[in-house]
């Protein structure tokens, strides 16, 4: 599918994130005819909805439009793709803007067939990221089946040990490289879209929660891991400790959010995201309990009121609206007490369970490091969008908490302004 | 073209070590085809070989037998050429290893009994891939004869003039039409709003009188107030607008689609093409046909549905129990804005003034949902509307009764200020019942957080109502398309002009029109504002493509179209009818009459047409018709036992990727099958099937997205379709003396690839139970 007759162009975009935020906008805007430079640190496109097992509230996955996309992607030579890439400078005004990439090794060049050869031949495990530490994943790997650009990496941590070599010499396509070396490129853009995403709040933070303390306290973005078929429990949902699947599980909200010590803000999507997780243990489990702890359910809206009332009706699910106190783990049988005052009658809830999630909030990536731009941000990390000047725009949750259908209005609106400052160049 | 072709095939990634190559290249010489093989083709030496015979030997239509379609697209892809991708890599080698399927030892290779399946496999594929291009074209794009790129907005609220704006911007001409006789929409009678941004704190003087000064900084904006869209007929980039004023009735109103029960005679069978014509004028009388141009009509290119949201009217009764209807002080909270935007607030039943109001977020009686249509919006509304009574009075008091206080996000921060209010009163609760005391209202609640039982006195009760889309009273698009004027399954979207994809927000049903603001779900003016953008981004965009003579999402950027050979027609409208974007409208006889800037492309009129005279250049009922005929059928005549063949036809958006997810894990699965990708389990037509078991194939399946309310398919109706359709060739199948378990449908979510084999093994050992095809041949 290639086409010749070309809208207007006047000068390029970068897109920084190639989460779904910036794949939307990056794409948005290359199919009305500009030229896109999408830029990820990730060495794969996806950011976080990449790990999710389903969106709410279809519990469709998100690797179904990820891929329409990618497609969209490799059918629109009018976007180049960076992976392993950071901006490390941006200089220049509205319509000018020059920026540096720094592109990471990824060790493996576009001779890479995914034979898995390399992953077998590395004897060093290290930790993935993308199933937060719960999974061990060769030195060498592809991130995760539907990764793309569908490439294998070699992690830096094994560079320079024999594992490389082996990695090397296990190549029949001469694909790994290990002597590649970072580089910078300069680019001369009009426009900029941050869509830098958010990252999981740190639970560890939360001191009267309990996590890292217990092993059978997990964050609902390990709850996805747990659930999805390419996780580590191949989608058995099973709890740290001993790998029992859990036959009561709680749900802990606002862990983070809505809290002045934490996160003061709301942060949109947890309700939600706690509901679908418990129709994952719902759907495994057909005796299990599921305890919800809130504040007050955020389901705005016909799709997600609807969703709701679904849940209602499951007998084995109860929803409590109480802010949760404590937790503390039985070092016997590892289960958890989730301590609890029902808001309405007042009661005082010791509820035993045999895992607890933790709704942890969402925080702007760049809360925890700013980006080399003059750019706004708020007490809170949201970069704040200064239309009047125009120029740089933040997208999605870079800019405020969403969902993933408002992240994808938001960034197919910023694709616009985008291409504004361009044509008013 | 002329074609000259080439045949290649690569030995990596352990298709040489699994496959006979100098066997699988025997294929394609005895059909006279110059055949190349090499050790890595996608390595700068087999790129360089393609590239070479494509400059100096002048081949245009390659057969690429390595790797999935899905990998490699880059490497592969010659401007100018036809290129198909034989997937041996992930569709044999991978899914069906030597160690399951063994090679031949050197005796068994002498033996004509010894099946290799492996083999047979891998031929089968070439042999289809060559098929394939020898009737596929290289695609030339739909231009219309003249583009039109003026934007129509429907709707002059606050989405309607920042999507006007937002095109203006980059130089497209915009009309916007609004019904009433000023601009602003619903925003203009507000008292203040909401805060819009950080740091979402205090309430802001309402932001549309400014918006609607600064239209006049836009030549290319014109405004037409007192203007409603009569019809919209034609297609993106060659829309013919008819506009009018509210309440005129025109010969070019847009007519309505014929009622089910009107399209039948006297005894009960459906009226012939004609005759329904007929039927269809006189059901609108005094409208003109779809297809009759209005001579006055405004061309446009593309159209944002901005036409907003009224305020839900409660039914006679509908919150008896709240006093509402009984109780002049009983209010929703639109009433409740018009008198705040008027002055202080006063009673209505008295006009004193109103210093304790009481809020309520929902009907109750047992239900913690709140009223209809609120969204997040009307838990802020509440907090806003408590604010203006603290505004207007010192002393006076709000309460605010919710069941979840919605301030989702940033707007957490609006929350929190109101909190710091000591005059409003914020609490979960029930309300359960309004009464009156001597021209006081007494408000009862339940279960609240200041205790079970509450009561609290108070001069006003305000009901927190929500937002209808327009949508939910009148199409308002006025589509004269067959199908009907309006968007279609409103009814799944509570009358939202919403779309169903998480992924794709602005995708419709219906191609070149883009809903904006609160028509598609309760939203803040922030959140308006920002959805407007988008939705002129992606009319912009529409306008572009089809300037460009591409397809819009999801085959973005496809060259292809549908063409119809009409010769053949017999005015069935089966295309009509199943289009699941409205794209093909018919003329009195039942002629279709394509609109090819309307179509997405899937195919779905190819796959229901039972004369089979749609197809796509390069993807078409005699292509897909010959892979199937290229599959081998082996017989009793070629072993004693012959593998059993099975087809299946495979949704490449989400059930052919995951197939190659599921041999990247190196699953495995029955080799007795083959595969071929269609574009959306809506093209596939019966033919194919029917093709496939008369010449012998044991059993045929479509694996494509998953249907129903929550649909996956990206074309939205193309695997319900599909469903329909099989059902229906059951009846054939019976006829005929065959199983109608010989042909199966199987919904699959992409990342479900761990259960294919599954899927693909109990259907081929449900037909191996079966037995063979007794057609086999014959």
């Amino acid at each position: 599918m290639t086409d010749e007759k070309a809208a207007p162009v006047s000068g390029s975009i970068l897109v920084v994130g190639g989460g779904i935020s910036g794949l939307t906008t990056a794409l948005e805007a290359a199919e009305v005819g500009y030229e896109v430079f999408l830029v990820e640190k990730n060495p794969y496109l996806g950011g976080r909805v990449a790990q999710l097992n389903q969106y709410f509230p279809k519990l469709c996955p998100p690797t179904c439009g990820l891929e329409i996309n990618f497609r969209r992607i490799k059918d629109n030579p009018r976007i180049k793709i960076l992976t392993l890439s950071e901006v490390e400078s941006v200089s220049g005004d509205p319509g000018n803007y020059d920026v540096a990439v720094k592109v990471n090794p990824r060790y493996v060049n576009e001779n890479c067939t995914c034979c898995d050869a390399c992953a077998e031949a590395c004897q060093t495990e290290i930790d993935s990221e993308y199933d937060f530490g719960m999974q061990k994943i060769k030195g060498a790997y592809l991130p995760f089946e539907m990764a793309f650009p569908a490439r294998y990496v070699v992690a830096p941590e094994i560079i320079g040990t024999s594992d490389a070599t082996r990695a090397k010499e296990a190549c029949k396509y001469d694909a790994v490289d290990l002597e590649m070396e970072a580089k910078t490129l300069n680019l001369n853009v009009g426009a900029i879209v941050w869509s830098t995403g958010w990252q999981p709040y740190d639970a560890a933070n939360i001191d009267n929660l309990g996590f890292g303390q217990y092993p059978n306290i997990i964050t609902n973005m390990m709850m996805e891991r747990l659930a999805a078929p390419n996780g580590p429990t191949r989608g058995k949902i099973l709890r740290p400790s001993d790998n029992k699947e859990p036959q009561s599980v709680a749900f802990v909200q606002c862990a983070g959010s809505r809290d002045e010590n934490h996160l003061p803000y709301c942060s949109y999507i947890c309700c939600m995201a706690s509901l679908k997780q418990a129709t994952y243990v719902r759907e495994r489990y057909p005796d299990a309990k599921i305890y919800v702890f809130y504040i007050d359910l955020r389901t705005p809206g016909y799709r997600y009121e609807r969703f709701y009332e679904s849940i209602k009706e499951d007998e084995n699910i109860f929803l409590i609206k109480g802010k949760v106190a404590e937790v503390s783990a039985d070092s016997g049988n590892q289960n958890v007490t989730v301590v609890a005052e029902n808001a309405v009658t007042g009661e005082k809830i010791h509820q035993e369970v045999e895992m607890v999630v933790l709704a942890t909030g969402m925080q702007p990536t760049v809360a925890t490091g700013k980006l080399p731009a003059d750019l706004t941000y708020n007490d809170d990390g949201f970069i704040v969008n200064d239309f009047e000047k125009g120029g740089m725009f933040a997208a999605g949750c870079a800019n405020k908490p969403a969902d993933v259908v408002s992240s994808n209005q938001n960034a197919t609106g910023m694709a616009l302004k985008a291409i504004q400052t361009l044509v008013s160049r | 073209m002329d074609k000259k072709y080439g045949i290649y095939i690569c030995e990596g990634c352990g298709i040489g070590e699994a496959v006979d190559i100098e066997k699988l290249g025997d294929v394609a010489k005895e059909e006279g085809l110059p055949v190349k093989t090499c050790p890595i083709l996608c390595g700068q030496a087999g790129v360089d070989l393609l590239k070479k015979d494509i400059a100096d030997e002048g081949v245009n239509t390659l057969v690429i037998a390595a790797c999935s379609r899905r990998v490699l697209y880059d490497v592969f892809r010659f401007d100018g050429c036809i290129v198909d991708r034989v997937n041996l890599r992930e569709g044999v080698v991978w899914t069906h290893p030597r160690s399951k399927y063994p090679a031949p030892t050197e005796e068994q290779k002498d033996d004509d009994n010894f099946v290799d399946h492996v083999q047979l496999m891998a031929e089968d594929y070439l042999k289809m891939g060559m098929a394939r291009v020898k009737k596929v074209e290289l695609p030339e794009p739909y231009l219309l004869e003249a583009l039109n790129k003026k934007i129509l907005v429907i709707g002059g609220g606050i989405s309607g003039i920042s999507a006007a704006i937002d095109a203006a911007k980059i130089g497209y001409d915009v009309t916007i039409v609004e019904k009433e006789a000023s601009l602003g929409g619903n925003a203009k009678r507000w008292r203040k709003q909401l805060p819009g941004a950080y740091p979402y704190e205090g309430l802001i003087a309402p932001v549309i009188e400014t918006k609607i000064n600064d239209l006049q900084n836009y030549p290319n904006i014109t405004v037409r107030t007192e203007t409603v869209v009569g019809r919209i007929a034609g297609e993106p980039g060659d829309f013919l607008v008819t506009l009018k004023k509210p309440g005129d009735r025109t010969e070019f109103d847009v007519p309505f689609p014929l009622p089910d029960e009107m399209k039948l005679d006297e005894k009960g069978q459906e009226l012939d093409a004609e005759k329904m014509h007929e039927a269809f004028m006189e059901y609108n009388k005094g409208k003109q046909d779809i297809l009759q141009l209005d001579p006055n009509g405004e061309k446009f290119g593309a159209v944002i549905l901005a036409a907003g949201w009224r305020p839900y009217e409660p039914e006679e009764g509908e919150f008896a129990h709240l006093g509402y209807g009984q109780m002049a002080d009983v209010v929703t909270n639109q009433q409740f804005e018009e008198i705040a935007a008027m002055g202080k607030i006063i009673r209505p039943s008295d006009g004193k003034e109103a210093k304790s109001v009481v809020f309520i977020q929902s009907p109750g009686q047992g239900d913690d949902k709140d009223f209809g249509y609120a969204g997040a919006v009307t838990s802020l509304v509440a907090l806003k509307q408590a604010k203006y009574l603290r505004e207007d009075y010192e002393d006076a008091k709000s309460y605010v009764f919710y069941q979840h206080m919605r301030a989702v996000g940033l707007t957490e921060n609006f929350y929190k200020n109101i909190q710091q209010d000591p005059g409003i009163f914020l609490t979960k609760g029930e309300v359960t019942r309004v009464s009156t005391n001597g021209g006081n209202l007494i408000i009862e609640a339940d279960n609240t957080l200041l205790g079970e039982k509450v009561q609290v006195k108070a001069d006003m009760v305000v009901l927190g109502t929500g937002m209808v889309p327009v949508t939910a009273d009148d199409p308002v698009i006025n589509l004269a398309y067959r199908q009907g004027p309006g968007f279609r399954d409103n009814a799944l979207f509570d009358d939202y002009a919403d779309s169903n994809f998480i992924c794709f927000p602005y995708e419709t049903q219906r191609t070149g029109i883009y809903a904006a603001g609160a028509i598609r779900r309760s939203m803040t003016t922030e959140e308006a504002v920002e959805d407007a953008s988008g939705a002129a981004l992606k009319a912009i965009q529409c306008l572009e493509s089809v300037n460009r003579g591409v397809s819009v999402h999801p085959r973005s950027g496809d060259m292809t179209f549908p063409d119809f050979f009409f010769q053949r027609c017999t005015q069935c409208k089966r295309c009509t009818e199943e289009c699941p974007f409205g794209a093909i409208d018919d003329d009195e006889k039942g002629t279709p009459k394509p609109n090819p800037a309307r179509c997405r492309r899937c195919g779905t009129c190819m796959g229901c047409c039972p004369e089979r005279i749609i197809n796509f250049c390069d993807y078409s009922i005699d292509s897909i018709g010959s892979m199937v005929k290229a599959i081998g059928v082996p017989s009793e005549d070629d072993y004693d036992e012959p593998p059993l063949r099975i087809l299946g036809l495979i949704c490449e958006n989400d059930a052919y990727p995951a197939l190659d997810i599921a041999a990247l894990n190196r699953l495995s699965y029955s080799a007795d099958v083959r595969f071929i990708p269609v574009r959306c389990l809506g093209s596939v037509n019966v033919i194919w099937i029917k093709d496939a078991l008369a010449q012998g194939m044991d059993g045929v399946f479509l694996l494509g997205c998953k249907h129903g309310d929550d649909y996956q398919c990206h074309f939205v109706k193309g695997s319900e379709l599909a469903e329909i359709r099989m059902k229906k060739i059951g009846d054939a199948l019976a006829s005929l003396a065959l199983e109608e378990e010989r042909v199966a449908q199987f919904q699959v979510a992409i990342d479900e690839y761990d259960k294919l084999p599954q899927i693909v093994d109990d259907f081929v050992a449900s037909v191996e139970e079966m037995g063979p095809n007794p057609f086999k041949g014959f």
